[in-house]
């Protein structure tokens, strides 16, 4: 199934549009949640609460907008945020880039299937740290080439074409030309 | 030109949601003109689904179900949301599971109950078989002692009650045709522990007691017993001995005594 197959289905408000669009991306936006609120069950709520705001909303997204996918990647990433503000934990984006998507698998060792998290922390630790902290500024983070720049403390010129070059590092270990 | 334009990592930032509104709308044409970066688009795409997807931490099942709920409700059932199908597997597994579990476990219950219910059947039968096999022995005996009493030819011999028990009696048939001798001793009382009643026949010119059987108990088969047949018995007496019989009578325990 891809966003191509779904699309389709939830213009036509199918009966299955809603399970597979949760099916699809659920998993992933929960990691971009967690990566950024760092506690499962508050994850979780923000997560309900996201697929609620999707499909309420979903009759203003269409294609001119980009990709599905990234339509539902910015609103994952603005509700973990908002939530992480109301929650006055700290509302210094900066505090956002302490930890990395890498450190979920250290959460996660404890709760699943230790042999899936050592799996995916062999496959995330053949990218270069320098790729880990950029991907997940930009990726999982949402922070723009200027905040990312800056936390990272290289050339603005660069943040786009290093990005693309840790993208193509990913896309070799995961087989995806 | 393609080449460049996708080497320049804009398409990455354009998935991760970072561009401009007028960068976007200029990919967005790029890619509805070309092929190679709309494939490019999702290739990278399907590299961060697949990365975030992978580091997630386990999300319960529960999710899905609590979002389906808060739909419902905010959109007063305005939303259509069918039962997610594995969910609902996994659940009608379980249940199955369980309705199996209970299965076995009521088929475990119901066998023994079945078990120990022939159990009790048959040994109830075998008792059945047991009295229907005794009475019928039982009858037996009667019927033979019957045919003996009323036999044409059987003689009564009528043994009275002698001093160590005035009340005792008993009598001696004597089938002359089958020869056969039987000693009623319903009229005896049950001889004491360790004592048994001994049956002679006696020779009164002069007088030899031979033995002829012993009692042990005056209740079996009706108090009728076969003795051996003596001809030309001409008394018969019946004394009280020590287990086993003696091998003459103890005269001074003389129960019954009576003349052919």
């Amino acid at each position: 199934m891809t966003q191509e197959e779904l699309l389709p289905l939830i213009y036509k408000k199918d009966n299955k549009a809603f399970t597979l669009l949760y099916d699809m991306y659920s998993k992933s936006l929960y990691g971009i949640v967690f990566n950024i609120i760092k506690d499962k069950e508050e994850s979780e709520d923000v997560l309900q609460e996201i697929f609620v705001k999707i499909w309420k909303n979903i009759d203003t997204y269409n294609e001119s907008k980009g990709r599905f996918f990234t339509w539902i990647l910015n609103i994952a990433r603005n509700a973990a945020i908002d939530r992480l503000r109301s929650k006055s934990l700290n509302n210094n984006r900066k505090n956002l880039s302490v930890d990395n998507f890498v450190h979920i698998l250290d959460y996660n060792s404890a709760t699943i299937n230790k042999i899936d998290a050592i799996g995916i922390k062999e496959f995330i630790n053949k990218l270069k740290p320098k790729c880990i902290r950029l991907i997940d500024l930009l990726f999982f983070k949402g922070y723009t080439q200027q905040e990312a720049s800056e936390e990272l403390e290289i050339p603005l010129g660069t943040v786009k074409t290093q990005n693309r070059n840790c993208i193509n590092e990913l896309r070799n270990i995961l087989k995806i030309s | 030109m393609n080449r460049e334009y996708i080497e320049s990592g804009i398409l990455e930032l354009y998935v991760f949601g970072l561009l401009s509104e007028s960068d976007m709308q200029e990919v967005q044409q790029m890619a509805a003109k070309h092929k190679d970066i709309e494939q490019e688009i999702v290739a990278i795409e399907q590299a961060v689904v697949n990365l975030s997807y992978s580091v997630s931490p386990h999300l319960s099942a529960e999710n899905f179900e609590k979002i389906r709920q808060k739909l419902i409700e905010k959109h007063d059932g305005f939303i259509v949301m069918q039962p997610r199908r594995d969910t609902f597997a996994q659940y009608l597994g379980w249940a199955a599971a369980v309705v199996l579990l209970f299965g076995l476990g009521f088929q475990y219950y119901r066998y023994n109950e079945v078990v120990e219910e022939n159990t009790k059947v048959v040994a109830q039968r075998s008792q059945f078989e047991q009295l229907v096999a005794s009475l019928e022995k039982k009858n037996n005996a009667t019927e033979e002692a019957l045919s003996v009493i009323r036999g044409k030819n059987t003689a009564t011999v009528r043994l009275a009650g002698q001093a160590v028990a005035p009340q005792a009696y008993a009598r001696v048939y004597i089938d002359r045709d089958a020869k056969q001798t039987y000693v009623d001793v319903a009229g005896l009382p049950e001889p004491p522990k360790g004592k048994v009643y001994q049956v002679w026949a006696l020779k009164l010119n002069p007088l030899a007691p031979t033995s002829i059987g012993i009692i042990a108990s005056t209740t079996d088969k009706n108090g009728i017993f076969t003795v051996d047949t003596y001809e030309g018995a001409e008394a018969f007496g019946i004394t009280l001995e020590p287990e086993g019989g003696s091998p003459s009578p103890t005269l001074e325990q003389l129960y019954t005594l009576g003349k052919v």
